[in-house]
């Protein structure tokens, strides 16, 4: 409940009316400051003041009876952490693809991309070359399967890959649930609402171990393309009604303005509907982005060894079992970085959104 | 036939048939395969596994367990943990939920700052991976001879031992049916029109009698329930090597919970920010100028009307929570998913699991969102009271 000042926000409150504003409001603004302090004292002597930060030789021997943090750990594993067991002397390859990928989102955020021919042309090509240098294979860089892919680079690769796979489908299937042909809409509509109703983890579990049962052998493919197109699937599943509900924001005298001047199906929907429903969806679309890339994470539990289950690796194999605290923090920390920018980017739309309705 | 193209029916029915044909053919031919690589792996289809003994045994059970029970039992335990620790989680969750949210929305802007800074950092990491730390950090806990204890509780890293009754489970069971039974009595005296024209005192005197007997009868099931020869009361000790007496709560069930608890936690309480956001001034300066106390402000006007402002998204949010037990199966808790999964490898039947699993998911996911879709219903505010 902000009582304080709506009116004019050049008569920002004090930080004495902030902080200070009755004797009570003190004491108690003293016992949280004083909650902070010491949680932050503790973590700064733990994390910075007392940890050992390298390893010259190796081993685990500088970290014995220290207070603090072994950070050491990182500096010896951080290539398995981020790379998994791709071959030492190709990660150059890996890290210009993570590169490539982060290069493209970051891109993507810039209005002047924001039509659906820049918007897919950057990511099919953004994704074009990540995966030539992945993969290998051309220009005298050897080839690498997919399967020794591993630590961050799997991650980056299974989001993007699901997210690019799933947008179409997510548009395909919304305008298919308000097809005007009711077997379509309903059949659709069955579709999305069961997908919806299972846990992300069940489809990835069927993609990967159940669908090479019911597929002819030539279309049952690599196990980690059929776990991104069910991971596609269930992002599409969502999205698809994000979009839907944009779509139903809209008021009906745009389709019906679209329609008295003649246009097709194709126009309508391309030209008039999807460009407003998408502003409508804006919020909702980059909070699914934000949960997808966090929902990557599941695929360690089908047995990909993606950035988390490197990361056990890292502290679990050798000398280094007590510093599991150090190398999940750095996981956690990763996984921060992404979503914590890609969510205050969400934030930053939805204000600029608002600034245009008034 | 030209002019049959031209025509939009005749169109929109081709294009139906087509669709329907397609769909029927992939569906066909998926379960045509899938029959086909049964056969010759010599597997027979049919649900006649259920009733074969698994041959081995699990962590965590509620009921009884042994590994000659059958596949259907153990389908049956997974499903009973599931529903434990989903409704637990939640519970957890929206307590969790309600505290950050008070913190944010508090005048006091140290509580915010503590309140964003939490929801910063625990909405940003995936569940999974505070699932997983949980985990780690309890089971690195000190062995139990140098367990931490207070209150009676002990933490070690054998798990949490909170100290128990010895009561038979049959006892237990119609203590909690009893608990059960006087809650749904209430909620339906609360929403049926039939005695909405008693006064409220009365009514609330009839709500607290319901309590009391429900909770009556239920201590006397524990008291008859009560296995002989023993103390009512059972509290964990150290005995040798080990911690005996009182209720084990295994490392997994607790790193899930506590992960459940924080991370949907931080998403509820956003949720239920959201809602105390749009109780109008009018409504609190409303309530103040009739003289209740800042407490009565809270409970009686605040707290309702932001609840049934958000009920929809929580019921969402509610319904995520209860998919994400499945991550049980990341620090080996044994839910209804890694049952399913665990039988997969042993007895083989991929397709009738997988189904089960499905059914189960769809059924369980649909019956929350339908029940609290009716509360909704029944308690969303009518009109315009929550503007201004």
């Amino acid at each position: 409940m902000t009582v304080h000042l709506a009116f004019d926000p050049s008569l920002k409150p004090s930080l004495r009316q902030r902080f200070f504003s009755r004797p009570l409001d003190g004491v108690i603004s003293l016992i949280g400051l004083a909650i902070a302090a010491w949680i932050l004292w503790h973590l700064f002597s733990w994390a910075v003041l007392h940890a050992v930060w390298a390893s010259s030789d190796g081993t685990s021997e500088v970290c014995r009876d220290i207070e603090g943090a072994c950070w050491a750990v990182i500096h010896v594993r951080w290539r398995l952490i981020l790379f998994g067991l791709f071959p030492y002397e190709e990660q150059w390859r890996s890290t210009l693809a993570c590169l490539a990928i982060v290069v493209v989102a970051i891109l993507s955020c810039l209005p002047r991309f924001w039509t659906a021919p820049r918007l897919g042309m950057l990511w099919v090509s953004g994704f074009a070359v990540f995966y030539l240098l992945m993969a290998g294979g051309l220009f005298g860089m050897p080839k690498i399967n997919p399967s020794e892919w591993g630590g961050l680079t799997l991650t980056v690769f299974i989001y993007a890959a699901g997210m690019l796979i799933g947008m179409p489908t997510a548009i395909a299937l919304a305008l298919m649930r308000r097809s005007r042909l009711p077997v379509i809409a309903k059949v659709t509509g069955l579709f999305i609402d069961g997908i919806r109703s299972l846990p992300l983890i069940t489809i990835l579990f069927t993609a990967a171990l159940v669908l090479p049962l019911a597929l002819p052998p030539a279309l049952i493919g690599d196990k980690i393309w059929r776990v991104i197109i069910g991971f596609a699937l269930f992002f599409a599943a969502y999205e698809a009604e994000n979009i839907r509900s944009g779509i139903q924001a809209l008021p009906s005298g745009q389709e019906e303005a679209a329609r008295a001047l003649g246009l097709t199906y194709w126009q309508r929907t391309t030209r008039v509907i999807l460009p407003q429903a998408f502003r409508n969806a804006l919020p909702p679309t980059i909070n699914q982005f934000v949960i997808s890339f966090k929902e990557t994470s599941l695929i360690v539990i089908i047995g990909f060894f993606e950035v988390m289950a490197s990361g056990k690796a890292a502290y679990g194999s050798g000398d280094w079992s007590f510093a599991w605290v150090e190398v999940y923090a750095f996981v956690a920390a990763i996984y921060f970085v992404f979503v914590f920018s890609l969510s205050r980017y969400g934030a930053y739309l939805e204000r600029r959104l608002r600034v245009g309705k008034h | 036939m030209l002019s049959m193209l031209e025509s939009r029916k005749f169109r929109d029915r081709a294009l139906q048939t087509v669709f329907l044909l397609v769909l029927a053919g992939v569906i066909g031919g998926a379960i045509y395969e899938g029959r086909q690589n049964l056969a010759t792996q010599g597997l027979n289809s049919g649900f006649a596994f259920l009733n074969r003994a698994t041959g081995f045994d699990i962590g965590f059970k509620l009921v009884d367990y042994t590994p000659y029970s059958s596949y259907g039992r153990l389908i049956v335990v997974g499903l009973l943990n599931t529903l434990f620790l989903g409704i637990l989680g939640i519970v957890l969750a929206n307590l969790v939920g309600l505290i950050i949210a008070i913190l944010r929305t508090a005048r006091n802007e140290t509580f915010n700052a503590l309140g964003t800074v939490y929801i910063e950092i625990f909405r940003n990491i995936p569940m999974i991976l505070q699932a997983v730390f949980w985990y780690a950090l309890l089971t690195q806990l000190p062995p139990p001879k140098q367990a931490l204890q207070g209150f009676g509780v002990m933490l070690s890293s054998r798990g949490l031992y909170l100290p128990g009754l010895n009561v038979s489970g049959g006892g237990a069971a119609i203590f909690f049916l009893c608990l059960f039974v006087a809650l749904v009595a209430i909620t339906i005296f609360t929403m049926a029109r039939r005695f909405s024209r008693m006064t409220s005192a009365r009514r609330s005197r009839v709500r607290w009698g319901i309590a009391t007997a429900g909770l009556g009868l239920g201590v006397m099931a524990l008291f008859l329930g009560r296995l002989p020869e023993t103390g009512l009361v059972s509290m964990p000790e150290l005995r040798g090597m080990n911690i005996r007496e009182g209720i084990r709560v295994q490392p997994e069930f607790v790193a899930l919970l506590v992960a459940m608890a924080i991370y949907g936690g931080a998403y509820i309480a956003e949720i239920i920010r959201a809602g105390f956001l749009s109780v109008g001034k009018g409504q609190v300066e409303a309530a103040q100028s009739l003289g209740l106390t800042p407490w009565q402000v809270f409970s009686r006007v605040r707290l309702p009307l932001a609840f049934r402002a958000v009920l929809p998204t929580l019921i969402n949010q509610y319904v995520w929570l209860f998919k994400a037990t499945t991550l049980g199966i990341a620090v080996g808790f044994t839910d209804f998913f890694a049952v399913i999964s665990v039988s997969i490898n042993q007895a083989g039947q991929t397709l009738e699991l997988i189904g089960i699993l499905m059914v189960g998911f769809l059924v369980i996911n649909n019956s929350i969102a339908f029940v609290l879709n009716r509360v909704n219903k029944a308690i969303a505010l009518k009109g315009n009271q929550l503007r201004s």
